[in-house]
């Protein structure tokens, strides 16, 4: 396979821009320099239409065979936005670039073509998606769950932001819960619970950890 | 040989877990089996899958830093790194180099108590127990270091966003350099007990096989990649805490060693050679540790107050001692961030164990599961029914038959 050289972030957006045109939602750079000499490490975002996805790693892998990390996924309401984290230029002197490829997918329609065909290595990703924003990965050569045990509830996805998300009776608060009834009596007899103090006036009672 | 069932037929399959024979943490794997070799694998993660990503989309940046501390036991900073990287570079915050330096040389003991761990774990594998002990012992140096400079063996809680708890004092520093003089005597005699050994030679050298276009493909990264021959090392890719002052390469099995093959016997070599490379990077950074703050504020309410006027996306990615961790932060100016991806080192590397395993012998399974040294915490066991039948062979009995492998090669009893 014929290699591209070495590109600057800014070429490889203009690429993209070249062969996508329109199809090109939004890209930008951002970039991040630390230590002494805040040498910089560049992100590339570019943001496309659903059906670029595919071509839009394809043309990654004609510039250099990228390395897939995760797809990461947002609920921003209406829509799934699903962020295909990529790096290409790997093995280069601080020459490599994270790529990432965001795509919205409407609730009415949670399909996406698999990438496995391409990238192999992206089917345990694809299958988290699956069960945790309740999305179908179409042509997906293994659809089964991958985390979530089997007796999960079907039509619940935890990271999803609405009525479809975890629900607050499957939450369990650990400070709520008491001891365990079916357990042999300890050999040393349990501590009695010191009765609660009146609370002062004005202070409510104290919540969890959790801001919410 | 049941005789009874006409329909038995090759291959067996063998389901092996949860608990796993070489680690001590849950995975399933369901073997297809020929006789003694494997045709194919699949596995089930998931038994440890705390949903810790949704806890901390409803807990604020100062607390998930804290949580993230506990996603692994092993991995106390690669994940809070990670994640104080992306928050950081959301709410604009410039960490003082002197955080990023101590940042550096907790990331790189932490690589060394880690691959310490693993060749301890390997050698038991195999059936060296003795060697077990050796490399655990060498590890405590380590460990405790780690836990002079933070105070705590695990858990090290010194990642905090915008910089570090703890600076490293001007006492502390003759014991470093003491415990990298220990590390640096040790080398040798580490290299000579493990690369020198006919037996794990024999146990070790091209089994396991993952080639370079495999671990392209199946995105593998860390030790496991590079001992395919594929250099890469996010620390030498893509600069991130004081790696963009150091000159650090990936670490690739060398010529002299028979060059990259891709099998247990190189992701060895590989980790060997890394814990000289991490002696040199933490020597390098206590030479060169600039003076100044550790934080880039100290006070908390202030820090929390910027962090929820933030809002954005970015990534935070580090080289954890398993290859490439990130964590992906979305901020929309909550006390929570809106959403938060964990990516770990061993969840880009899981898929590697199918084309490694495939035409191995059953006793060769824990060392090839255990050489990518996979952390289930961080991505989230092994049980073995014979004949279709519930006859589950445990961690112990499979461990047994690796190290009877051993002892027949080595043809003693």
């Amino acid at each position: 396979m014929n290699e591209t050289p070495h590109l600057t972030p800014r070429e490889v957006i203009d690429l993209y821009k070249a062969e996508f045109g329109a199809g090109i939602l939004d890209a930008r750079i951002t970039e991040r320099g630390e230590g002494v000499h805040k040498t910089k490490g560049y992100n590339i975002w570019i943001r496309l239409d659903k059906n670029l996805l595919r071509p839009a790693i394809k043309k990654l892998m004609d510039i250099r065979f990228p390395h897939f990390a995760v797809i990461a996924g947002n609920d921003l309401g209406d829509e799934i936005e699903l962020l295909y984290i990529l790096s290409v230029f790997y093995g280069t002197k601080f020459g490599e670039y994270m790529v990432t490829f965001g795509i919205r997918l409407s609730k009415a329609d949670l399909t996406v073509p698999t990438i496995t065909d391409l990238i192999p290595g992206a089917l345990l990703s694809e299958r988290e998606k699956q069960e945790f924003f309740g999305i179908t990965v179409t042509d997906i050569p293994d659809g089964r769950r991958l985390f979530l045990p089997n007796d999960f509830p079907q039509g619940v996805y935890p990271w999803r932001k609405d009525e479809t998300g975890i629900k607050p009776e499957m939450v369990r608060e650990l400070w709520t819960i008491d001891r365990p009834k079916d357990r042999p009596v300890p050999p040393v007899p349990e501590k009695k619970p010191v009765p609660e103090e009146p609370a002062a006036e004005g202070t409510e009672k104290k919540k969890g950890g959790a801001v919410e | 040989m049941s005789s009874d069932n006409a329909k038995q037929s090759i291959p067996y399959t063998v389901p092996i877990g949860p608990v796993h024979p070489a680690l001590k943490e849950p995975v399933m794997f369901t073997f297809q089996m020929e006789g003694e070799v494997v045709r194919s694998v699949d596995f089930a993660p998931g038994n440890t899958h705390r949903g810790i990503e949704w806890m901390g989309m409803r807990r604020n940046p100062v607390q998930i830093v804290h949580l993230t501390d506990r996603i692994c036991g092993i991995c106390g900073i690669v994940h809070s790194l990670s994640f104080a990287r992306a928050v950081e570079q959301i709410a604009e915050i410039e960490v003082p180099p002197r955080a990023d330096y101590i940042r550096i040389i907790m990331h790189e003991f932490e690589r060394i108590q880690s691959h310490l761990l693993w060749a301890g774990v390997a050698a038991h594998e195999l059936g060296f127990d003795s060697l077990f002990y050796l490399a655990w012992r060498v590890r405590e140096q380590s460990m405790d270091l780690i836990e002079n400079i933070t105070g705590n063996r695990v858990n090290y809680a010194i990642v905090q966003i915008g910089g570090v708890r703890r600076d490293i004092s001007d006492d502390q520093r003759p014991l470093i350099e003491q415990g990298l003089a220990y590390y640096r005597g040790l080398l040798d005699q580490m290299k000579n007990v493990f690369l020198d050994d006919s037996t794990i030679r024999m146990r070790c050298r091209d089994h396991g096989l993952l080639s370079y276009r495999d671990a392209q493909l199946l995105c593998a990264v860390g030790p496991t990649a590079r001992a395919s021959g594929l250099a890469m090392d996010v620390r030498h890719d893509y600069p991130y805490c004081a790696y963009g002052d150091l000159d650090v390469r990936p670490v690739l099995p060398p010529a002299e060693f028979g060059g990259p093959k891709g099998d247990v016997y190189d992701r060895i070599i590989v980790r060997l050679l890394e814990i000289a490379q991490s002696i040199d990077i933490i020597q390098q950074c206590l030479d060169n540790l600039p003076a100044g703050e550790i934080l880039w504020e100290k006070k908390l309410p202030k820090l929390l107050l910027t962090l929820k006027k933030a809002q954005g996306e970015a990534i935070g990615r580090v080289e954890a001692p398993r290859g490439e961790c990130m964590h992906y932060v979305r901020m929309d100016g909550n006390d929570a961030p809106a959403t938060w991806k964990v990516k770990a080192s061993s969840y880009s590397n899981l898929m590697s164990w199918i084309p490694m395993l495939k035409g191995e012998q059953l006793a060769d399974i824990p060392i090839i599961v255990a050489s990518i040294d996979p952390c289930m915490s961080c991505t989230d066991r092994v049980a073995v029914v014979q004949d279709g039948s519930a006859g589950y062979l445990t961690k112990d009995e499979l461990t047994r038959l690796s190290h009877e492998k051993t002892r027949r090669l080595i043809q003693c009893r």
